[in-house]
């Protein structure tokens, strides 16, 4: 019967696609091949996990942020403070960060979802501000401008030290990166996960086949804060030190900026803008080192005004349509 | 509350609603019986969109009372009274445009059936859920649309998938509002049969406009007039009531 076999295939959205195995392969073999640039690849792997908490709210339940960098930075400090005040022990470090990023979602988010889109920028840009601030005036605690020192990690697993080329430390952002990696892919194919792409594309109509809107927004936010806490965690831990610039505005916009080349609503993009972003950073602050935020400027407006899809059909666009998602966004 | 009969599933008492000086619900006392084919009618600005959001709770009533099988539903959030079996459709389609009616169809069978929480499953890959979809996809016989764009079905079916969604909450009180609102000719026949076909269990209010679609459907009918209960009664009670036909009928029938 054909009609039984296209609701069975309602369940082939959570299928593996053979361009995503290929990505993950890709990306464990620059474990071993890559050796040379695995600082960079971090930071790539922790801006990619940020940038994929911003699209779970973004791309999936259209809660637009100017202030996710307030769970980064709060990530960032708890795992920071966790490990000079607690334990240096690095996964409780992450629990920690994920921990008070996601109450401080929590309790975010009543704000947040009290208005529309206008407002939930200016609060969600409000949050990192107020956050910001603190960070800066409690000094004795934070560190403050000067940023919180002598952040000393133990051996992951007890087994393995974080080494000075960055090595360990890759290899331990990018399993953690693909676990919740694999988690936020798995929530976006759920009963839960769909409920919020009909909150976004209706709420009105959510509501009316008795979907809890409200209740279901909360939780993605707070489960987007814990993720992001964890990417600032990781940030903290690799870096060894946190400083103020966890919670600055950039860090936010970079985040959408990522989302905006990479394409929301397909949790790759993240990732796809955020190797397009650090890359693009490296090539042209190598280039013109006074003037690369102007050029990063010139191709967002590009991106924009163009659109993704139609620049030159380019990898982005072949990408997301390998994907079978081609248009989410 | 004084219990009310059983064979009234959704009842008000008194219910009014005001904005500011205007008053779109005066008072309105109403009964829908189990089983019920009931229209709604009344010339455009009787209040009876504003009566269709008290009951399902989008609006909160200035005062007055509502009644689900007798409990007072009147402080329950729009959700809670769905999930009571309190459902409505739109007169303008409310659809879920980037989905496929599989997808919308997949979210509301999960959600009434109580997984609207798992994050942990993925969706369709129960044999409860996908077995409702296959039921309330043939009822509305989008069985071969399934995977299609809401956006590119044609008006009609899109119409049905605005009643399915509905459906798919298994409702036992239906609010249809203008169902067959702006469907081409050829496309009216299949959803005046589907709707023809529902269930005798599911209590139906419909709220309509086509006097005709008004007189096949109903057995009983009640008409708003400046938010007041005018008349109330069978289709041949109304149809022969020369103050509804003054203010309503010989009015022409679309406003």
């Amino acid at each position: 019967m054909p009609s039984k076999a296209a609701v069975s295939r309602l369940s082939t959205l959570g299928r593996w696609r053979l361009p995503e195995i290929l990505f993950w392969l890709a990306a464990a073999a620059s474990v071993p091949l890559l050796t040379e640039y695995h600082l960079v690849l971090t930071e790539i792997a922790i801006i990619a996990l940020f940038a994929v908490s911003l699209d779970l709210i973004l791309g999936y339940a259209g809660i637009a942020s100017l202030g996710h960098a307030a769970f980064f930075g709060a990530g960032a400090y708890a795992a920071g403070l966790f490990a000079i005040h607690v334990t240096n022990d690095p996964l409780l470090g992450l629990i920690a960060g994920a921990a008070v990023a996601a109450v401080l979602g929590f309790a975010s988010s009543f704000l947040v979802l009290r208005g529309a889109d206008l407002t939930r920028l200016m609060v969600t840009l409000g949050v990192a501000l107020v956050l910001g601030e603190i960070a800066n005036k409690a000094g004795t605690i934070t560190g403050g401008a000067d940023g919180l020192q002598g952040v000393f990690m133990a051996p992951v697993l007890g087994r393995f030290e974080f080494d000075l080329f960055g090595h360990v430390g890759y290899v331990y952002c990018l399993v953690v990166f693909f676990v919740l990696f694999v988690v936020a892919r798995r929530i976006v194919v759920s009963p839960f996960g769909l409920s919020l792409l009909a909150i976004r594309d209706n709420p009105l109509r959510a509501r009316a086949i008795g979907i809890p809107v409200n209740n279901r927004l909360t939780a993605i936010y707070t489960i987007s804060a814990a993720i992001a806490g964890v990417a600032g965690a990781l940030l903290a831990q690799t870096a060894q030190f946190v400083s103020l610039d966890v919670l600055a505005f950039h860090r936010s916009a970079d985040a959408l900026l990522m989302l905006v080349i990479g394409g929301t609503g397909y949790l790759y993009g993240g990732i796809v803008g955020a190797v397009a972003f650090k890359v693009l950073q490296e090539i042209l602050s190598v280039w013109t080192p006074q003037y690369w935020t102007f050029w990063i400027g010139a191709i967002l407006v590009a991106i924009v005004l163009i659109g993704r899809q139609r620049i030159g059909n380019g990898v982005m666009g072949v990408w997301s349509r390998l994907l079978g998602k081609g248009g989410a966004a | 509350m004084t219990p009310p009969p059983k064979t009234n599933v959704l009842e008000t008492n008194a219910l009014v609603k005001k904005f500011g000086g205007i008053t779109a619900t005066n008072a309105v006392t109403f009964a829908l019986e189990k089983g019920a084919r009931h229209a709604l009618i009344g010339p455009n600005g009787a209040g009876k969109t504003t009566f269709i959001n008290l009951l399902t709770g989008v609006l909160e009533p200035t005062s007055g009372r509502i009644a689900l099988d007798g409990k007072d539903i009147t402080a329950t959030k729009a959700e809670a009274r769905v999930k009571m079996g309190l459902v409505r459709t739109f007169q303008i389609n409310q659809l879920f445009a980037g989905m496929t009616p599989l997808q919308a169809l997949g979210v509301a069978v999960s959600e009434r059936q109580g997984h609207g929480r798992d994050w942990w499953r993925v969706v369709g890959t129960k044999a409860s859920v996908t077995d409702e979809i296959v039921e309330v996809a043939e009822r509305f016989r989008l069985i071969d649309v399934l995977e299609e764009r809401t956006g590119n079905l044609a008006y009609g079916k899109q119409r049905l998938l605005e009643i399915a969604l509905a459906f798919a909450c298994r409702p036992r009180v239906l609010l249809l509002d203008e169902p067959a609102a702006g469907v081409p000719e050829a496309e009216r026949a299949e959803l005046l049969e589907t709707i023809a076909r529902l269930p005798d269990d599911v209590s139906i209010l419909l709220i309509e406009h086509d006097m005709d679609l008004v007189f096949s459907f109903a057995k009983k009918i009640t008409v708003l007039v400046d938010g007041t209960l005018f008349a109330d009664g069978t289709v041949a009670e109304i149809s022969n009531d020369p103050r509804v036909r003054a203010v309503y009928l010989g009015e022409g029938e679309h406003g």
